[in-house]
């Protein structure tokens, strides 16, 4: 069991009499890139949010980099990543200076940071801009640079929410790119993402639906699974029948 | 008459050091369902804030329906309907006080034109004492939609109305489009979703400001210059990787479980032996096909065909 | 017009929904009052003390040249009685004031003892309060000087006397300057804001495209507030009398116009303040650094504006509620009518049509 990087068993969270996340299982393996879809207020939220240490679970068991979700939520956030669409980097810091301080945030040595950084800056091609601010940058290198933010300092697991929105489709896969070199370093990828296709390069997914997970295997499985040959396809049969919306 | 008109707009921020737009003519005819599809900031909405008369242009003129952009902007205020990019209506104000509102700001009544948004606000009449804040995200955009349409404009601008909205409720919205199109309502939407172009009748694919191709979806598709192969091997990753250092191969990219092949020596490409290659470099489950290109792959032509040039 | 009044009921329901905005906008005035109520305390420096001396003998010579000796006080001597004292006191042109009586030296020799008036504006009691006990220094270090050892001591009696608020009640000096600094928040904070949360939420976009004249935004916004702002006014009156026992001397309906146009005046600052900025923090921060704190510093209610350096008294001179402070003063607690405060009154009307136009010219009707 030591290659399973997040055990979630019977997940629940509750607010009040609103169930938002109702009885979720499920395991992700070390260097995976597992998709978390759903529909608007379906509960991917809020269970991301558990499983980064940023909130409580109502019952259930569920750890993450093999701590528990309950009473180990600073060693979760030390062993994990994380980027969302829109908020990742700060606008008025340069590129180095936002390297510095997440890198720092994570507790890495100056020399370090440095060592890292230049290799960092290198590798995005970013060596002219390292000086300048990251609000001056166009939105597909800031996200490309978000990410490797949030795997600088070697998590065991990096959550993306939604990162590639409104990127253009050359340097969304440019980002992908990027994903499956993570994962190939042996870095576990949690993602979720609207574009359907992106659902495809995943090695496996699970749909929410109402706060449980209506589906969950390899993008081929479910395809067949539901007969159809897209994954748009099986996300629209499953998610047409949600009751909830509350986003 | 064309309903909407840019011709050579050229827009600038930051005292001339951003350029949002870049000199821009295009024009979209009375009725139609024209779609802008770019990514974040390839100027979408500033040209919609020219269009609604919030911006004005560095150069060049605009008109919609007709009146200048710039002159007659009291004129075009009020018979344009307009939906920004972000969620806006009051969330402290209910279904029903947002719709309110908004007929009365436009000087009309619910009641007035109920017609044309009767079965997009049916869906969301069950939660009309409900504060808009409370609403899920396409719930919002129908509310949001229904605002816009309320004093039945003659053009509706939607700028990227089903961004951040599920799947579901994005197919829902552009059925809620194609029966507003059928009312004779000329709509100009914007959208990142290169899927999404597809149902619109003409599109104008956009990026850094400038537009690379105005066509219908169908004739930018069949003006790909290239043949394209949809390639598809047991680990994708690895077959992209070995796809690139490949001399063959002029471009790939990763299409869902499949990458999207084009080759240099594009007229008689030896499949054959490419696919033998491929196995000898440990590829396994090797499938190649032919196959149309998508918008997307449009795009990403068109955008490379910039940068080279 | 039916649009305008859609509109204005939006706002209401905007602050009725936002527990924060009547949370200050109704908290604030009680915990003020009652914070302020305890009197606060300060130094006086170079005061303008009116001298009368009706007995021109020795000891008065003396005694007023050791207070103009003295670097609290500078003496005028223009006034020649009591009726002049008194009209200068309305005027606000006097402070204080020193009279000695007919015969003063002469009773102070042949009887041992004799009297003299001190008299002070009540409606200020740290600064009342203070002259006092320096006057009452002087004359019982005068006292002393004059006295050979301690047999047969010459004693001067000082009659003091506030006018205007005899029972020198503390809790008066402030409740102009929490009008002036609770309407100033309200009016010019809430009402930044409120126009400001439009264009984050990006409403304004909307509202633009719409055919609603763009200037009537504004309008709809500071109705709501005015309204508001004079229920709030009200409060702190009612407060005032109820709580603080402060009796209001003067017209209440003059209270009421002054205050309806201090008000005005602070809308348009905050439609000034939500022209040239898009975020909420900024309009809030602007409000409180632009106004709040000039009207805490420069309105005199807190640090006598007599002490200052010329140049902050300068700057007092631009701050909207320095004149609405001395107005409510004049009015509520002198009882003085118009006539006494038609200059303060015009000043005010002045920058209220400077910031409404400023406002006005600035509202942009296009982004950006």
């Amino acid at each position: 069991m030591s290659d399973k990087v997040i055990i979630c068993e019977a997940l629940t969270k509750q607010f009040g009499d609103f169930v938002a996340v109702n009885h979720i299982s499920f395991d992700v393996g070390k260097g995976e890139i597992f998709g978390f879809l759903g529909a608007n207020g379906a509960g991917k939220t809020t269970a991301m949010r558990i499983l980064c240490g940023l909130s409580y679970p109502s019952s259930g068991k569920a750890t993450v980099a093999g701590f528990d979700v309950y009473k180990q939520q600073e060693s979760i956030k030390k062993n994990i990543g994380y980027m969302s669409q829109k908020f990742s980097l700060y606008e008025n810091l340069t590129v180095l200076e936002n390297i510095e301080f997440f890198g720092g945030v994570y507790g890495l040595s100056s020399a370090e940071i440095r060592r890292r950084s230049d290799r960092l800056v290198n590798k995005l091609g970013l060596t002219q801009e390292a000086k300048k601010l990251v609000g001056a940058l166009p939105l597909g290198w800031k996200q490309k640079l978000a990410f490797s933010v949030a795997i600088f300092h070697d998590p065991q697991i990096v959550f993306l929410d939604e990162p590639t929105g409104g990127v253009d489709p050359i340097t969304r896969r440019q980002f992908w790119d990027m994903i499956y070199e993570a994962a190939a370093a042996g870095i576990t990828v949690f993602v979720t993402t609207h574009y359907m296709d992106e659902a495809e390069y995943c090695n496996r997914i699970t749909v929410m639906v109402d706060g449980k997970v209506e589906a969950l295997d390899t993008p081929g499985h479910l395809k067949a699974k539901f007969g159809v040959g897209s994954m748009d396809e099986v996300f629209y049969q499953l998610a047409r029948g949600a009751k909830r919306s509350a986003d | 008459m064309n309903a909407v008109v840019l011709d050579h707009i050229t827009k600038t921020y930051d005292a001339g050091k951003v350029l949002a737009v870049d000199d821009v003519s295009l024009e979209v005819a009375a009725g139609e369902l024209f779609g802008l599809i770019g990514p974040d900031g390839a100027g979408k909405t500033s040209l919609f804030r020219i269009l609604t008369t919030l911006l004005l242009p560095d150069k060049g003129t605009a008109s919609v329906n007709g009146k200048d952009c710039v002159k007659d902007y009291k004129a075009i205020r009020r018979s344009v309907g307009y939906m920004p990019g972000r969620f806006s209506l009051y969330q402290d104000l209910t279904v029903a006080e947002n719709l309110h509102f908004f007929a009365t700001l436009f000087g009309t009544t619910i009641d007035a034109n109920y017609d044309l948004i009767r079965d997009i606000y049916e869906q969301i009449k069950p939660f009309s004492d409900r504060r808009a804040g409370k609403l899920s995200g396409g719930m919002k955009q129908k509310l949001a939609l229904c605002c816009a349409l309320v004093h039945k404009p003659e053009v509706l601008f939607l700028d990227e109305p089903t961004t951040g909205v599920d799947a579901v409720s994005r197919k829902e919205f552009w059925e809620m489009l194609r029966t507003l199109k059928q009312q004779g309502i000329t709509i100009v939407v914007s959208t990142p979703y290169m899927d999404e172009a597809m149902l619109c009748e003409r599109i104008a694919l956009i990026q850094e400001g400038k537009i690379m191709s105005v066509d219908t979806p169908a004739n930018v598709i069949a003006t790909f210059p290239v043949k394209l192969y949809a390639v598809k091997t047991d680990n994708i990753y690895r077959l992209l990787t070995s796809l690139r250092e490949d001399a063959a191969v002029d471009s790939c990219y990763a299409f869902g479980e499949y990458v999207h092949v084009t080759f240099r020596d594009d007229a008689a490409p030896d499949l054959r032996a490419w696919q033998q290659s491929l196995a000898a470099k440990g590829h396994g489950r090797i499938e190649v096909k032919a196959i149309s290109p998508t918008i997307e792959d449009s795009f990403i032509r068109l955008m490379n065909e910039k940068q080279n040039v | 017009m039916k649009q305008l009044l859609v509109f204005i009921r939006k706002e209401f329901f905007h602050v009725f929904r936002d527990k924060r905005t009547l949370l200050i906008m109704f908290g604030l005035p009680v915990v003020q009052i009652v914070l302020f109520g305890f009197a606060l305390t300060s130094e006086v420096k170079n005061i303008t003390l009116t001298v009368i001396d009706q007995a021109r003998d020795v000891n008065a010579t003396q005694i007023i040249n050791k207070i103009k000796s003295s670097s609290y006080f500078i003496v005028d001597e223009s006034a020649v009685n009591y009726d002049e004292v008194t009209t200068a006191f309305k005027k606000g042109t006097a402070k204080c004031a020193l009279i000695f009586p007919t015969g003063f030296g002469n009773d102070l020799q042949h009887a041992g003892q004799a009297q003299v008036q001190i008299l002070t504006d009540g409606s200020d009691p740290n600064m009342a309060k203070t002259v006092v006990n320096y006057l009452t220094a002087i004359l019982t270090a005068y006292q002393q000087e004059i006295s050979p050892g301690t047999q047969l001591p010459y004693r001067i009696i000082p009659e003091q006397r506030m006018l205007y608020n005899e029972e020198g009640n503390g809790s008066l000096n402030f409740i102009p300057g929490v009008m002036a600094l609770v309407l100033m928040l309200v009016c010019t904070a809430l009402t930044s804001v409120a126009v400001v949360r439009e264009k984050e939420l990006g409403t304004m976009e909307i509202l633009l495209v719409s055919p609603f004249k763009p200037l009537l935004v504004l309008l709809a916004k500071a109705v709501p507030y005015l309204v508001l702002s004079l229920a709030n006014f009200t409060l702190i009156l009612l407060l005032a009398v109820f709580v603080l026992d402060v009796d209001v001397k003067g017209s209440i309906l003059l209270l009421f116009l002054v205050s309806t146009l201090f008000i005005i005046a602070c809308l348009s600052i905050g439609l000034m303040i939500s022209n040239t900025t898009n975020s909420q923090q900024t309009a809030l921060l602007l409000s409180m650094m632009g106004m709040m704190i000039p009207t805490l510093i420069f309105t005199g209610f807190m640090f006598p504006l007599e002490n200052m350096p010329w140049i902050f008294q300068w700057i007092s001179y631009v701050v909207p509620s320095r004149w609405y402070f001395l107005i409510i003063k004049a009015v509520m607690l002198k009882g003085l009518g118009f006539s006494y405060i038609w200059k303060e009154t015009l000043v005010l009307l002045g920058m209220t049509v400077v910031a409404l136009a400023v406002a006005l010219k600035n509202f942009k009707i296009r982004l950006s």
